[in-house]
């Protein structure tokens, strides 16, 4: 089976997002008030072949955990979609 | 007997032959190592220095560390090795685990690029053992992604354990305790952000850097 998957990648809470403030800080600026606690995190997506969705939880998770974000730091979330079978 | 220093080279490191020319002014031979060979070749010291190794993607060291030169800088380190991670090549070792923390963006996304002023905070790791605790060395850095980072139980950790080998006399990067660089628990494995062998000579504007070098080559002389 092939799946969709989105992973978004972002700083741990508590770590500070230095991207994120100067974005805060920039906001008023254009007139946009009232916006805090702006974070900037990664997207990553791709397609992945296996056999049912647990197994691509489970690599994508280990993906995750060893590649795409670095667990000191950041935190990485997944979601999976079964893409459409392609026509017979 | 000359030291031997292995310089590993990834696409889009380049530091590597600063290192080679501050190596030779202490007396030692710098020899490169492609990342993509399996081998650290009977070296006495390995220096993995700085660049953008395979571009920064995904993060400073993340691709890198899944070269085949660095599972042997992995052994190598484990057996007691003088391993030195410079600039990119300390988030390199971070990444590979050889190393705690993690280097982020620089407070107030500013690219660093001057002499700085470190302070030596332990003389036990294998870089600095030919320096005075308290005393300041003159060492230019050059980076973005600098600014340490480890949780309370890691920094705790490293002072137990007198493991925060330099840390910037006026902070330029938001670094947590104004930690410039680490080691491992065994002293063998260092990594900093601050450029070492872009002060190897009077002529750079300071030679501060000979003393680290000096002390890496005393101390593989002595692991062979």
């Amino acid at each position: 089976m092939i799946f969709s998957a989105t992973v978004q990648v972002t700083l741990r809470p508590g770590i500070s997002d230095p991207a994120g403030s100067t974005i805060e800080r920039s906001l008023p600026t254009l007139g946009f008030d009232g916006v805090t606690d702006v974070r900037v995190g990664k997207l990553v997506t791709f397609t992945i072949s296996a056999t049912d969705q647990a197994a691509a939880r489970a690599e994508v998770d280990d993906m995750c955990r060893r590649f795409l974000s670095n667990p000191v730091i950041e935190d990485a979330s997944v979601s999976l979609e079964q893409a459409a079978q392609a026509p017979a | 007997m000359t030291v031997t220093v292995g310089i590993v080279v990834f696409p889009g490191t380049n530091c590597e032959l600063d290192v080679i020319e501050a190596v030779a002014e202490v007396g030692g031979v710098g020899r490169l190592l492609w990342h993509g060979d399996s081998s650290v070749g009977g070296v006495d010291a390995v220096v993995v220095p700085g660049g953008f190794a395979h571009g920064d993607y995904l993060r400073p060291g993340a691709i890198a560390r899944f070269s085949p030169m660095m599972e042997s800088v992995g052994e190598f380190a484990r057996a007691g090795g003088p391993v030195v991670g410079i600039c990119n090549g300390f988030q390199v070792l971070t990444e590979a685990g050889l190393l705690p923390g993690a280097l982020q963006k620089n407070a107030g996304l500013k690219f660093r690029c001057g002499l700085a002023d470190l302070v030596v905070a332990s003389n036990r790791s294998v870089l600095t053992t030919e320096c005075v605790v308290g005393e300041t060395l003159r060492i230019p850095i050059n980076h973005f992604e600098g600014n340490y980072t480890c949780d309370a139980e890691t920094l705790a950790r490293l002072h137990a354990e007198d493991r925060i080998v330099v840390r910037y006399a006026d902070n330029p990067n938001g670094s947590i305790d104004d930690i410039a660089g680490i080691c491992n628990d065994g002293g063998n494995v260092v990594g900093l952000m601050p450029h070492p062998e872009r002060a190897s000579h009077p002529l750079l504007g300071s030679a501060d850097g000979q003393k680290l070098f000096a002390g890496l080559l005393a101390g593989a002389d002595a692991t062979v």
